[in-house]
């Protein structure tokens, strides 16, 4: 089945684009990397799907359906900097935070959803923090705390804007172990990651993204040399690696 | 009894006033947004002028209507120019009141000419005091004076609708994304809370004047983020710092028989300054105990 479709989607920002046309399907049970450079539109991709930015164009459906009419099927991890940390709740009350999209706008929150978010916060290991200030903690602690706000929130399709900058070595390994987790269960993640080097390990699937769509498919059709200048352009050394032999190729200025 | 005592209408008048201003508060302050009270409480001037030249009179509740459309005016603009261009939202800000503001000036002498007075010293510090000697009317068996009425609908009214909003209000608060991505839409949010902020604001303008309802706002919130890190007390914390504030203001305003507004404004930095020195979380004398324990921790390790 597939769990995400989207369609000549396209993005503008203060009259200029930020992503063409991007058509892609995503097989149920993908974990899936989205790799481009700074400015490739990754982050406005997952929020142009998740409705949170709006699109000048294209469609998206999840699951068979418009996603307006299936965001209860949907996760959504945004970038740990996107909030702030100072802000009066407890790590309780983030996790929680994750059973409202089921609980609609007026159901209060009872034994069951608490009950979901400790084991989410067990899960990661920050159970015995759930009633400290949010601020009183480490970055791969907070995000701890929003990976344990996704598991609460039981979706089927996760998009999560880069949830592996800035964390420590620990957290690094419970984001990943997790990742494989919720594959096995059959969801389907698709995940913003910078770092082209634990790329090809972490993903089966990569989404390769420099304002188009370059490619998107399996990591070991994907991960080539040919489609990684495509998609950088020449400038990043990890090419040369991946390569063999010096990367030495055109700017891509002309996609900026 | 209360209802003998003209200062008991007085503080309860500022009560009903300080609350809605003290619980809308938290939510401006956590959102970074003190300052649009600032500039709503500005902006109301035009729709005042604007419902008087309809109207032709002074005391019709349309001119309230006015004033909050005036303030959701003033929002929507602000957030207009921040969208739309690069200039940031303080600039924002800076530019949509004044120019409302100034229009209401202009409107003043265009549409009511010199027929009306409109006080000078009301928009700058409100007054309380007519309370006391409103028209007493009987009201779920209670004589309370008329003009405590409306303000007393407001505060209630901002109550429900924060406990009833609680969550959606908070979670776009904290994090807008996932809001939305639960079909929250915090654009709606947002329009709303600024229009239920324009109500409150122009209902606290008649009793302390445009400045000092800004003091209304952000005081009992900034006080109570001093004292706890948890939402639903920092939202009781500012109801108590709006009701200790407009009883001890009264007696301030008595004792150096000065203006009420002035003295509910004065109780509240008060209060804000004692929070500031002892506060339980970010007070000046916990910082330095527990400064002081975390050295005594490290000579003992060496």
């Amino acid at each position: 089945m597939i769990a995400l479709e989207t369609h000549d989607l396209t993005v503008t920002y203060h009259k200029r684009p930020v992503l063409y046309g991007v058509d892609v399907e995503v097989e149920e049970g993908s974990l899936v990397g989205i790799i481009g450079p700074n400015g490739a539109g990754k982050s406005s991709l997952i929020k142009s799907i998740m409705g949170v930015i709006p699109t000048s164009g294209g469609w998206t459906k999840v699951f068979g359906k418009p996603i307006q009419e299936n965001l209860h099927r949907v996760g959504y991890v945004p970038q740990r900097e996107s909030v702030d940390w100072d802000f009066p709740v407890t790590v309780m009350d983030v996790a929680l935070m994750g059973t409202y999209g089921k609980l609609g706008l007026f159901r209060r929150a009872g034994k069951k959803e608490k009950f979901i978010a400790s084991e989410a916060l067990d899960k990661v290991g920050m159970l015995p923090y759930a009633k400290r200030q949010i601020g009183n903690l480490s970055g791969g602690q907070q995000q701890r705390v929003f990976l344990a706000r996704a598991i609460a929130q039981d979706s089927d399709l996760y998009f999560m804007d880069e949830p592996f900058t800035g964390v420590d070595a620990a957290t690094e390994a419970t984001i990943i172990t997790l990742l494989k987790e919720m594959r096995e269960k059959g969801k389907t993640v698709l995940v913003v990651h910078h770092d082209l080097q634990t790329a090809r390990d972490y993903f089966d699937h990569l989404l390769l993204l420099n304002m188009r769509l370059v490619a998107y498919g399996k990591t070991e059709d994907t991960y080539t040399t040919e489609l990684l200048q495509k998609t950088y352009g020449g400038r990043l050394t990890i090419l040369d690696e991946v390569a063999g032999q010096a990367a030495n190729l055109p700017e891509a200025s002309h996609y900026q | 009894m209360l209802s003998w005592n003209p200062w008991g209408w007085m503080m309860m008048m500022c009560f009903f006033v300080a609350l809605p201003c003290a619980l809308l508060g938290v939510y401006l302050i956590l959102r970074r947004m003190s300052l649009v009270g600032d500039a709503i409480s500005h902006s109301a001037l035009p729709g005042i002028v604007v419902a008087f030249a309809f109207v032709g009179d002074l005391s019709s509740p349309w001119l309230l209507v006015g004033a909050a459309v005036a303030g959701v005016l003033v929002t929507v603009l602000i957030e207009q120019i921040h969208r739309r261009t690069r200039i940031k939202q303080d600039s924002a800000i800076g530019i949509a009141f004044t120019s409302l503001f100034a229009l209401g000036l202009v409107l003043i002498r265009f549409l009511v000419g010199d027929k009306v007075h409109l006080d000078q010293d009301c928009v700058l510090e409100g007054d309380v005091s007519h309370v006391a000697y409103a028209k007493i009317v009987s009201m779920f068996g209670a004589d309370v004076p008329d003009a405590l009425i409306p303000a007393g609908i407001v505060a209630i009214a901002t109550v429900i609708l924060i406990t009833v909003f609680y969550r959606t209000l908070t979670l776009s608060s904290f994090d807008s994304g996932l809001a939305a991505s639960f079909g929250y839409k915090p654009g709606v949010v947002h329009y709303a809370l600024m229009a239920v902020l324009s109500v409150v604001v122009v209902a606290a303008f008649e009793a302390v004047g445009a400045i000092l309802v800004i003091a209304l706002l952000i005081l009992p919130g900034a006080t109570a983020y001093l004292c706890t890190h948890r939402l639903k007390l920092m939202l009781v914390l500012s109801a108590v710092h709006a009701l200790i504030s407009s009883i001890a203001g009264i007696y301030i305003s008595v004792y150096f028989n000065g203006k009420e507004s002035a003295g509910v404004v004065i109780a509240g930095t008060l209060l804000f300054l004692l929070a500031w020195l002892v506060g339980p979380v970010d007070g000046v004398m916990v910082k330095a105990v527990q400064r002081r324990k975390n050295t005594l921790d490290k000579s003992e390790l060496e």
